[in-house]
């Protein structure tokens, strides 16, 4: 057990490293966020009426930060896949370690990644007009949360990335699965101007109940568009903490197969 | 003691439409070089993966340095080193980032990794470039990075998969050159190839695999004697060609071949160097000076076409794969 979580650390520093040698990528990785923050910030913040003090930016930090981190899942499978591809993952298999160590090592290294994003957005935010009003405990507490989001999309890409064996099949793939997820919520605008349907979809979405569960944690007391009544809505982060241990409970069973078996096919 | 055992074993892909593997056994003696030599798609990479357990068989068994590799893969992995086809190192990364990357990983402290890292850039001549990232190695660089990144823990067994697919000749040169070091060094070595050359080369003894299952093994010389023995082969002036076959005639007797194309006429004889002395004296004696003589014993391509009907189509693989880089994942 020590030796899978030494070994596990082992992955992640090497990722760490990779960062080292290679800056561009967390340059670039850090620059994309902030400039979406930026966006929206001032192409919609003019136009969308949020009846909220501090204006628009209040209620689109939480919403950025969640769609971010649920990125993590495409930044996962496209490593993993890569590392399938180059035969990485083969030398990893044949080495003694613990079956859990390569993909553990490598979602925890997708988290540091985005401690450093998330705060890079947050000092942005802050320099924009996002003033968090709940306290110091409460703000660490909606991190903490969106670091947890972060690392159960991770598992999901674990699998994606471990299934698909291809850098450029899993980025594509992993966007084209993120991006409605992102948008089909209350994370830039009120659900409340969709059809029917799809607000019930975006309700249930766990990408609102995040974006809900952080506003909340970050001291709004406007939901955004979050109609009042149902249960993800008047629960938000009970039901961000029951869609996070479903994923995990799910994928991370299922991810640490697929690596045991990761070339049977 | 066999270092290496595979008894009886067969995977399939695709539900069964694929075999890969068709019942193929075989085995190598500790200490020694067993050279699984076989065209694309023989299931020389299958084979490997089972034994370096990586993938299941579909049935049959194994062991390597004893251990049942399908029963105790982890102890299995304890004890060998593993070089693929395709160089399996982190190529963002220096050379230096993977050994310690890689000896970490089996567990050696950190003090030790970094030992044991000096030691093998000195001995695969890396020692310069070892604070380059990978991704600037050239091929046969990348290659012997991959193969120290094997040997960290000193395997009883090692496993190469074609470790000189891809490289220029110069490139192979210097492989060989390390596996030459390393065999006398008494590692058990199973080692695939396309090339018939290489094979002979570093291996001990030949398996010759087609389609999933060992055809023929044996050393390289008993190989070539199964095809047959020496053969006399004279190379003439045309005007020549029908004096000489009288006197390769006198010599060897039997099915004696001529070549007009090459202007060649070969026999095969039984009585060795003896058979060319006399022929050579018979042409001097009649003032013929031929262009070559010699005797010739088959080559591992003789061998190769005999037992296969085809020929090893080394050439035409090889430009396949650098035709597709690196991007074989599988
Ligand atoms: N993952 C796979 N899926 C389907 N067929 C495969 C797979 N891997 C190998 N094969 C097939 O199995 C056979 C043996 O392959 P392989 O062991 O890679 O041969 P070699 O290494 O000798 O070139 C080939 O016909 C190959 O196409
Ligand atoms: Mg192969």
């Amino acid at each position: 057990m020590m030796n899978a979580i030494s070994d596990a650390l082992i992955i992640t520093k090497r990722q760490l490293l990779q960062l080292a040698r290679v800056p561009e990528v967390l340059i670039f990785s850090t620059i994309q966020p902030i400039m979406f923050v930026l966006l929206f910030r001032y192409v919609f913040g003019g136009s969308i009426d949020t009846g909220q003090p501090g204006g628009y930016v209040q209620l689109l930090m939480p919403g950025i930060f969640v769609q971010t981190v649920a990125f993590t899942l495409a930044a996962t499978a496209v490593g993993l896949a890569a590392d399938m591809q180059k035969g990485l993952i083969d030398r990893f298999r044949s080495l003694p370690i613990s079956r859990a160590a390569v993909v553990f090592g490598r979602t925890l290294g997708d988290g540091v990644l985005n401690i450093v994003v998330l705060a890079a957005m947050g000092i942005t935010g802050f320099v924009v007009g996002w003033r968090p009003s709940s306290g110091p405990i409460m703000i660490t507490l909606g991190f903490l949360f969106l670091f947890l989001f972060g690392f159960a999309m991770s598992w999901v890409g674990v699998l994606i990335g471990l299934a698909v064996k291809d850098e450029r099949v899993a980025q594509n793939a992993t966007f084209i699965a993120v991006f409605p997820l992102t948008f089909l919520s209350n994370a830039f605008a009120p659900t409340t101007g969709m059809p029917k349907p799809l607000q019930y979809v975006a309700e249930w979405n766990p990408v609102s109940t995040m974006v809900a569960g952080c506003r909340q944690l970050f001291g709004l007391q406007n939901e955004f568009g979050a109609t009042a009544g149902s249960f993800p809505s008047d629960n938000p982060l009970l039901m961000s903490l029951i869609y996070m241990v479903i994923i995990m409970a799910i994928f991370i069973p299922l991810s640490i197969r697929k690596y045991s078996n990761a070339a049977n096919k | 003691m066999k270092a290496v055992i595979a008894e009886n074993l067969i995977k399939t892909y695709n539900k069964g439409s694929v075999k890969a593997l068709d019942g193929l056994s075989l085995d190598v003696e500790e200490g020694t070089v067993l050279g699984v030599l076989g065209p694309n798609g023989a299931g020389k990479t299958t084979v490997v993966r089972i034994l370096a357990t990586l993938l299941s068989p579909d049935s049959g068994s194994a062991t390597v340095a004893g251990i049942d590799v399908l029963k105790n893969p982890e102890e299995v992995r304890k004890v060998i080193g593993l070089s693929g086809q395709y160089a399996a190192v982190d190529e963002t990364l220096t050379g230096w980032d993977n050994l310690i990357m890689f000896g970490r990983l089996y567990h050696l402290s950190a003090i030790d990794a970094k030992r044991r890292a000096v030691e093998l850039l000195e001995q695969f001549s890396l020692t310069d470039s070892a604070k380059r990232p990978i991704r600037t190695y050239s091929g046969g660089m990348r290659r012997r990075l991959d193969l120290a990144a094997s040997l960290i823990i000193r395997p009883k067994v090692l496993f190469l998969d074609e470790p000189t697919t891809g490289l220029d000749p110069r490139g192979r040169q210097d492989m060989w050159g390390v596996i030459d070091e390393l065999v006398k060094s008494g590692v058990t070595l199973l080692l695939t190839t396309q090339y018939l050359e290489e094979a002979d080369h570093l291996a001990d003894e030949i398996a010759v695999i087609d389609h999933g299952k060992v055809i023929a093994r044996g050393t390289s010389d008993s190989l070539k004697r199964q095809v047959g023995g020496e053969r006399l082969e004279i190379v003439v002036e045309s005007e020549n060609l029908a004096a000489v076959k009288e006197i390769v005639a006198r010599v060897s007797g039997s099915a004696i071949n001529v070549d007009e194309g090459l202007r060649q006429i070969s026999a095969p004889v039984t009585t060795g160097s003896k058979a060319l002395i006399e022929a050579a004296k018979l042409l001097d004696e009649q003032g013929i000076h031929p262009l070559d003589i010699g005797l010739k014993r088959p080559s591992l391509d003789d061998v190769f076409l005999s037992l296969t009907g085809h020929v090893a189509e080394d050439k035409k693989e090889e430009e396949v794969l650098v035709g597709r880089g690196r991007g074989k994942g599988k």
